[in-house]
């Protein structure tokens, strides 16, 4: 991402600092995850200390410090779809990718990710991929489903 | 600054407006134990180690004087059965990560905390914040800061800026209670320190 | 653009809208809330445009994509007005039958209609079925009768006339009162009274001050205020301008959860379109009051529901929680006062201020007044959204209402309050549900999560979900919060894992009174609550998994064992196939047999065994029976001929 598009994020929100997490999260959600350079200025142009962004861009979920893969697998552990079973679907994704929440596996095909409900309970257990959510998941049918992506 | 009235175990006080308890506490010698505060440094209210109980309109609860605003005919207790039980448990929970803390043995002895009622954790930093509040707060140089949260928090140096900041002033390794922050540093310079001669090589 | 400079003109803008609606005109509604979406409903939407296109019916009949009316369960959902027809699980195959059949020739389409478990019987209105005649939909029934893009329509529906009475006919004062009055509480999870909350603040003398949405609704299974932002996001928008003109504030904010992609966009064009009408902005509808709003993103933390974690995260934080020595309706946002309400409790107001609070509190308890939203999820019938008066009993939400427990499962318990709070029991079921009555029964309220357990549900390991949950959850910052919860999770893990000890609950529990009396914020106070409710009212469980190393709901993993029964396996193969381990032994003639070194206890066997033969067991507290000899495991089928 180059810093051109980076100024003109930071500018639209008037460079405030209390924008700090709107103007990451418009970063993250185009380029797919923060790289130092993009945090190092916004530090510099929000005049925010490093370690505030360093705490930021790992507290909170919805930043990545490390490139992702090219489809995020979301598995919903939300209490209604943990009742209905999202453990097993979790287990079956980890075996079936090779991979464990938080990680990319090496060809940056899928990245996996738990969320805490996605909000479609009545179709749980639920996971998310790319925007599309597979409901009414059973573990036998997790195989056939992460075929489908390339 | 109008004068405050308040009671602190049975003794009369007297405080300004704007102090907290533990500070009208400490201006009248009565001891209420601490690990996370540090006068030059904003409360934090992190290790509730000075937790007491104040009464207020009749009714009682448990707060931590370092942050609680001292107020007209308050009455506080430094001790009882239900402080002395917390403060005994929060001991034992640190010293899971820390049996070998000075300070936090001191502690334990005074409230019959037993270092080995909970297994033992791989980090023995305790998350006083001394280190990171005294960085930001006093020197204003930032090289060490917080990551992440809930069990999985941890203080972490910001290589760029410790490698240039911190051998000249280390300041903060004589307010950590563990001497985790002297590790974290120690493996930040060894792994993480930009250095010159290796990006040349990198180069060429 | 037409801009209402006055409460006149908007009525007169609003006749003009009404009197262009035909209202025997056709209008097919399909709920185009994230839930029905994700089942399919923008294929639905598509079909019917596409078909309406084909059938040259363009301007007999309007179609809109709509709120969610809260029927998840059986989305996608389609409602046909005049006559409010109700189709379940409409897909686009079933587009063109609906058209020339309901619209073109008034007849009902028999297989999309509702049937009533009980009675067999066939609800063709909305109206009359069970799920939602039970109900008393004050706050959410207008979300099917609007498409939430457009103001318009929400204009259609009387819209903003609470807005337009209260700065026309109601001093600041006199709404601060009536709200009061209402003895509406807070519908996030505390329950504080909303009008004594706002006095505070209105008292104070700072000159700014703030209104603040808490959109983050962060507790898993809770779905509620999603599917209010979403469907009608102007009932929103109208309450926090009423409430910002009785506080004195000039400036709101609506933190959402990113998580919430539809609802930020929904609320961001609202606020858009408001603002080009001049309900929003300076000088709103000519009264001299100004007020501006702006709409902030979560960024992934369960903690910023939290309502001063909430404000640091607007100051560009990390969402750390405050102590509330000094609450934050005198000191919050940028140590102004600050009133932060949930969206519901937000939603209520034009409610209150059009039909007065006598009429408010003709619902309700005695200490908890009007409806409540509940999302109804887990192992129950009819998942979705409910808004029902409190008063009502727990039994009359999960079997009226909800339709019972699928699968012929029993009822275990109900779990309310999200992370904060409780499991309620079978002996608890004719509890009526109040902010009062579910703090007794040792849960509480919470933000309107209602989830259903059945006998399958394994009370420890929801104990130990939860607890794990806010070990990722907390912010971190105090002690007894993260260290105590660090050591739960270890502790109720081990349990679940067959590694529990004497002396364990015990330890629970002291940690857990620590949690509560010495926490900095309500997530460590109330961390412990499903743990502790859990141990009152299943502490068999509890004890069942320590000592005898059993799980009574035969869920738990380690303490499991998948057997099949010989005498009941009949040698089909399926499981032998489908097990990813290859830990079945067998043949097509051969019994099969479940290697127990090899078995992951996936449950995969479990689920595919034929009905009819049932042959996989579940196994716990007890060694698995030895195979039988081999030659026993010899089947001798009958033969065909005869």
């Amino acid at each position: 991402m180059d810093i051109e598009r980076i100024d003109q994020i930071i500018d639209k929100h008037q460079g405030v600092a209390s924008s700090l997490i709107q103007i990451l999260l418009e970063i993250q959600s185009e380029n797919h995850w923060l790289p130092r350079e993009a945090i190092e200025r916004v530090s510099e142009k929000l005049h925010v200390p490093l370690s505030r962004i360093q705490h930021i861009s790992t507290f909170y979920k919805a930043f990545s410090l490390v490139p992702k893969g090219r489809h995020e697998i979301h598995v919903c552990m939300g209490t209604a779809c943990h009742v209905r079973g999202a453990m097993r679907v979790l287990d079956t994704v980890q075996d079936l990718t090779g991979i464990k929440p938080g990680e990319t596996d090496l060809d940056l095909k899928f990245s996996l990710e738990t969320v805490n409900c996605l909000g479609c309970c009545a179709l749980g257990p639920v996971m998310e991929i790319d925007g599309k959510i597979h409901g009414k998941l059973l573990p036998s049918e997790t195989a056939d489903v992460l075929k489908s992506y390339e | 600054m109008s004068e405050i009235h308040l009671q602190i175990d049975g003794k009369k006080v007297e405080a300004n407006e704007g102090m907290t308890v533990l500070e009208a506490a400490q201006s009248a010698d009565i001891f209420i134990p601490t690990l996370c505060h540090h006068e030059k440094l904003e409360p934090f209210g992190a290790c509730r180690i000075c937790t007491v109980e104040v009464e207020v309109r009749g009714r009682t609860k448990l707060v931590v004087s370092c942050v609680y605003p001292v107020e007209e005919n308050l009455v506080v207790r430094t001790r009882s059965e239900k402080i002395d039980r917390i403060r005994k448990t929060l001991l034992e929970l640190m010293l899971a990560h820390a049996p070998d803390s000075e300070q936090l043995q001191d502690l334990a002895g005074e409230y019959g905390a037993d270092k080995d009622r909970f297994e033992k954790e791989a980090s023995f930093c305790i998350h006083c914040g001394l280190c990171v509040r005294y960085c930001a707060e006093v020197k204003k140089k930032n090289a060490v800061g917080f990551v992440d949260r809930g069990i999985r928090k941890e203080i972490s140096f910001i290589p760029e800026i410790a490698s240039k900041e911190c051998n000249s002033c280390k300041e903060c390794f004589s307010l950590c209670p563990t001497s985790y922050l002297q590790a974290a540093f120690v493996l930040t310079e060894a792994l993480a320190f930009p250095r010159a001669s290796s990006q040349t090589a990198l180069k060429k | 653009m037409v801009r209402l400079n006055s409460p006149e003109e908007l009525e007169k803008f609003r006749q003009e809208i009404v009197s262009k609606k035909d209202t025997n005109k056709p209008c097919i509604s399909i709920c185009a809330g994230t839930g029905c979406l994700a089942s399919g409903a923008s294929e639905v939407i598509a079909a019917f445009k596409a078909e309406i296109k084909k059938q040259g019916l363009k301007t007999d009949v309007d179609t809109k994509g709509t709120g969610c009316p809260g029927f998840c369960e059986r989305g996608p959902v389609v409602v046909i007005y005049p006559e409010e027809i109700c189709y379940l699980g409409v897909t686009s195959e079933d587009v063109p039958e609906i058209i020339s059949q309901t619209i073109k020739e008034k007849k009902v389409v028999d297989r999309l209609l509702y049937v009533d478990p009980t009675t067999g019987e066939k609800a063709i209105h909305e109206y009359d079925i069970s799920f939602y005649k039970n109900q008393e939909r004050n706050v959410i029934c207008n979300n099917i009768k609007i498409d939430p893009k457009n103001i318009d329509d929400y204009l259609a529906i009387g819209g903003y006339s609470a807005l337009a009475k209260a700065f026309s006919r109601m001093t600041d004062e006199e709404v601060l009162s009536e709200v009061k009055k209402s003895n509406l509480r807070g519908r996030g999870g505390g329950g504080f009274p909303t009008g004594r909350k706002w006095e505070g603040s209105r008292n104070a003398p700072e000159k700014i001050k703030y209104v603040i949405v808490n959109a983050d609704e962060g507790d898993p299974g809770a779905f509620m205020d999603r599917g209010l932002l979403e469907g009608n996001p102007h009932s929103i928008l109208e309450g926090l301008i009423i409430g910002a003109y009785a506080i004195g504030s000039h400036e709101g904010y609506i933190y959402v959860r990113q998580e919430y992609p539809l609802a930020v966009e929904n609320i961001t064009l609202a606020i858009k379109q408001a603002d080009e009408y001049g309900l929003l902005g300076k000088n709103i509808l000519g009264s001299g009051f100004d007020f501006k709003v702006i709409v902030h993103q979560g960024a992934g933390a369960f903690v910023c529901g939290e309502s001063t974690a909430l404000m640091t995260a607007l100051e560009g934080r990390v969402g750390e929680p405050r102590p509330k020595y000094i609450h934050s309706n005198i000191s919050g946002l940028w140590n102004k006062p600050t009133v932060l309400n949930n969206v519901e409790t937000w939603a209520n107001v034009p409610l209150i201020i059009n039909k007065g609070a006598d009429w408010f509190n003709k619902f309700g308890t005695e200490g908890s007044k009007g409806t409540k939203i509940f999302s109804l999820v887990g192992k129950i019938t009819n998942t979705g959204l409910v808004e029902v008066p409190m008063g009502i009993t727990l039994k009359d939400i999960i079997y009226k209402i909800g339709g019972g427990i699928p699968g012929g499962k029993k009822f275990k318990a109900v779990q309310t309050g999200g992370p904060s709070g409780g499991c309620i029991p079978e002996e608890l079921l004719d509890l009526e549900v109040d902010f009062d009555e579910l703090t007794k029964a040792g849960s509480m309220m919470g933000s309107g999560g209602m989830i259903v357990m059945d006998e399958d549900t394994c009370m420890v390991d929801v104990a130990r979900y939860f607890i794990h949950f806010l070990t990722d959850e907390s912010c971190g910052k105090c002690l007894p919060c993260r260290e105590g919860l660090r050591q739960m999770d270890k502790i109720l893990t081990n349990i679940t894992k067959g590694k529990g000890k004497e002396g364990n609950i015990e330890l629970l529990e002291e940690l857990s009174k620590t949690a509560i009396e010495a926490s900095l914020c309500a997530l460590g106070k109330t961390a412990p609550n499903p743990f502790l409710s859990t141990l009152r009212y299943f502490r068999d469980e509890y004890e069942a998994h320590i000592r005898e190393k059993r799980c009574p709901a035969l869920s738990c993993k380690e303490l499991i064992s998948y057997y099949i029964d010989p005498d009941k396996c009949r040698a089909c193969m399926i499981c032998l196939k489908k097990c990813p381990a290859g830990a079945i032994d067998g043949g097509k003639n051969k019994i099969h047999v479940v290697d127990q070194e090899k078995c992951t206890k996936c449950g995969t066997c479990f689920e595919v065994c034929p009905s009819r033969f049932g042959a996989v067991k579940k196994i716990s507290g007890e060694p698995v029976p030895s195979p039988i000899p081999e030659e026993e495991r010899i089947m001798i089928r009958k033969s065909k001929e005869k």
